[in-house]
């Protein structure tokens, strides 16, 4: 494990500059250049043809649903659109694209110069930070490798791969901000909020599903730093001298994002600061650690001898194809932040609670699904979000449903669960036993309505606690609660607490 | 006229990494030359190509050319397999890979 400097002392000494590029997988029925089906989890090498394969004498067509989502994404990060465009061969050999290059684009992306506002929590309140964005360009996935053989599962070490070509050729678009400077110490946090919104965009446009833990969104981290300036001058220019990065490879959850570029100030900063040089390389990112460890060195650009794809032709959209698009695309997120609030009726710390537990679009969709908005508040920040920090998943990943939520609030809305039956309910959900109805019906978990058994309950549990049946015959109404929770015990709690107290005072008053 | 194109030794050494070739010094020493030769005669296409033809990768004149978004069978497992050397569960078997994804 390296070395690592506090956090805090890090960041007396330097200032961080962060980069984050995000590969964005769309949801196309059909690959980029081919008509392959591009589904997850299909029996490896079944969507494949001679064009995906590289086999001789294929030829690629660039899909055009494809090309309007890179449109569409770049505008809605605020990006000109080229006019004109090609794709490039990024030359590289690794079995993961059987081509031996991939289709991509170099100098000229479809859409660059962008940028988008991200809320975080600084020490001072919520801080609005710009995200300038350098590009956004189309290009491919590639194939899946599987190392066989070694201790670890990964490259070093490995034996042989074995390839799995179902990804290769999935349309692809790479998001690269410029490096972002002067966060200081909420850098971590802005790094995930960028990510959340770029997730919660994509989604709104409906251009991808953006699953991380599918890989249909993967995260790279860019960081280096630089001695902290002690003229205050040039800290508002963004003109500041960047150190040698580091780029950490497939950080593909946002809680690892954060954690991600906390590890790397932390590393970098000790490194530097014990006069050794930082070596421009890729890093890897392990999850359950929480560290980076060394890759490759990094290839120069001119490594990949990029060319123009001679196979293509130019993308040129002319003006009214964009403007189609542009009028196509829904509101920007802070527009839609304030308006949610509005209509919810949520306070800025249930605002901002929410969007920082990555739950906006959650808590949005159950409402849809027909939830009140403050039993979708109450399941995802209490319950939801609990379980995500204790387990370290990512709220989206729990294996639990806007819809779930909305069907568990209406079990309880119908009286046939409570609360905390509710829970238990969450704890199938979480388990994969199916929907919450299935639950209910296979855990037992329905509240008993059968009176007679509420009314034989009540009979014990007065006879058990003579005193206490004694003082509510005496008008001391309050000291019901202790023989409902005896009720309720036996009945494993499920039961309605509210007609248990009914049947207790019917009976003693 | 442009500047004479040429390839060192060094370049190509570099170039045959990339390329994951093994090359001896006699090869590099062989090589290198030829290669610079080819460079030239392609480079020689800059003498005829005036200012007023535009460097281009495409022979025809197309911008635009798009398939819609629908899936065309492809190949089975079995046929995309068909050419590989080795191959196991159902994939392509490859030697032990020096290097990294991209």
């Amino acid at each position: 494990m390296s070395e690592l400097l506090s956090y805090d002392e890090a960041l007396e000494r330097f200032d961080p500059a962060l980069g984050l590029e995000v590969h964005v997988e769309l949801n196309t029925a059909s690959k980029m250049f081919c008509g392959c089906p591009t589904e997850f989890g299909a029996e490896p090498n079944t969507q494949t043809c001679p064009t995906c394969l590289g086999l001789p004498g294929s030829m690629p067509v660039v899909n055009e649903i494809a090309v309007e989502s890179a449109i569409r994404i770049g505008l809605a990060l605020n990006c000109e659109i080229a006019e004109w465009c090609r794709f490039a061969r990024k030359n590289y050999f690794y079995p993961d694209m059987p081509k031996n290059f991939q289709t991509s684009q170099y100098d000229e992306p479809i859409a660059f110069n962008g940028w988008t506002d991200v809320v975080v929590e600084g020490p001072e309140g919520p801080q609005t930070v710009r995200v300038d964005i350098e590009r956004a360009h189309m290009e491919e996935d590639t194939g899946k490798s599987l190392h066989v053989g070694g201790a670890t599962g990964r490259i070093h070490g490995a034996d042989y791969s074995l390839v799995d070509y179902n990804r290769a050729g999935i349309p692809l678009i790479e998001i690269v901000t410029r490096p972002i400077l002067g966060t200081r110490e909420i850098v971590p946090l802005v790094a995930k909020a960028y990510v959340a919104q770029l997730r919660d965009l994509l989604l709104g446009l409906g251009v991808s599903d953006v699953r991380m833990e599918q890989g249909s969104l993967r995260c790279d981290v860019n960081l280096s730093l630089a001695p902290r300036d002690d003229g205050s001058e040039s800290d508002n220019t963004g003109r500041h001298s960047l150190g040698t990065r580091t780029e950490t490879k497939n950080v593909n959850s946002l809680r690892s994002v954060e954690r991600a570029v906390r590890y790397e100030v932390q590393r970098h900063a000790a490194v530097l600061t014990s006069g050794r040089p930082i070596l421009q390389e890729t890093r890897h990112w392990h999850e359950d650690t929480g560290i980076t460890t060394s890759g490759r060195e990094k290839s120069d650009a001119e490594d990949y001898r990029y060319f123009p794809e001679p196979d293509l032709v130019p993308v040129a959209p002319d003006k009214e194809w964009v403007e189609r698009l542009r009028a196509s695309l829904p509101e920007p997120p802070h527009e839609r932040r304030a308006r949610l609030q509005a209509e919810w009726g949520f306070s800025d710390l249930d605002m901002r609670d929410t969007v920082g537990a990555g739950a906006l679009g959650l808590v949005e969709a159950t409402i849809a699904a027909g939830a009140t908005p403050q039993a979708a508040r109450k399941w995802w920040l209490g319950e939801l979000a609990r379980r995500a920090n204790e387990t370290e998943t990512d709220i989206s990943a729990l294996g639990v449903t806007p819809a779930h939520v909305a069907r568990v609030q209406a079990l309880v809305d119908e009286g046939a669960i409570n609360d905390k039956l509710a829970r238990q309910v969450f704890d199938g959900l979480v388990a994969g036993e199916g929907t919450p109805d299935e639950i209910v019906a296979a855990r037992g978990l329905a509240i008993v309505s059968d009176e007679g058994a509420l009314s034989a309950a009540v009979d014990n549990a007065i006879a058990a606690n003579p005193d206490v049946a004694d003082k509510i015959r005496d008008g001391k109404v309050a000291a019901a609660g202790a023989l409902i929770g005896a009720v309720m015990k036996e009945m494993k709690g499920q039961a309605d607490a509210a007609r248990v107290r009914e049947l207790v005072l019917e009976k003693l008053t | 006229m442009p500047e004479t194109p040429s390839i060192s030794r060094e370049e190509l050494a570099h170039l045959a990494t990339l390329a994951r070739i093994d090359l001896s010094d006699a090869e590099l020493d062989h090589l290198a030359p030829q290669l610079s030769v080819i460079l030239e005669s392609v480079a020689s296409i800059s003498d005829v190509a005036d200012d007023d033809i535009p460097p281009t990768s495409h022979a025809l004149p197309l911008t635009n050319v798009f398939r819609a978004d629908v899936v065309v069978p492809g190949l089975t497992a079995e046929e995309a397999l068909s050419g590989a050397p080795e191959q196991e569960g159902q994939r392509f078997k490859v030697p032990r890979i020096l290097g990294d994804e991209q």
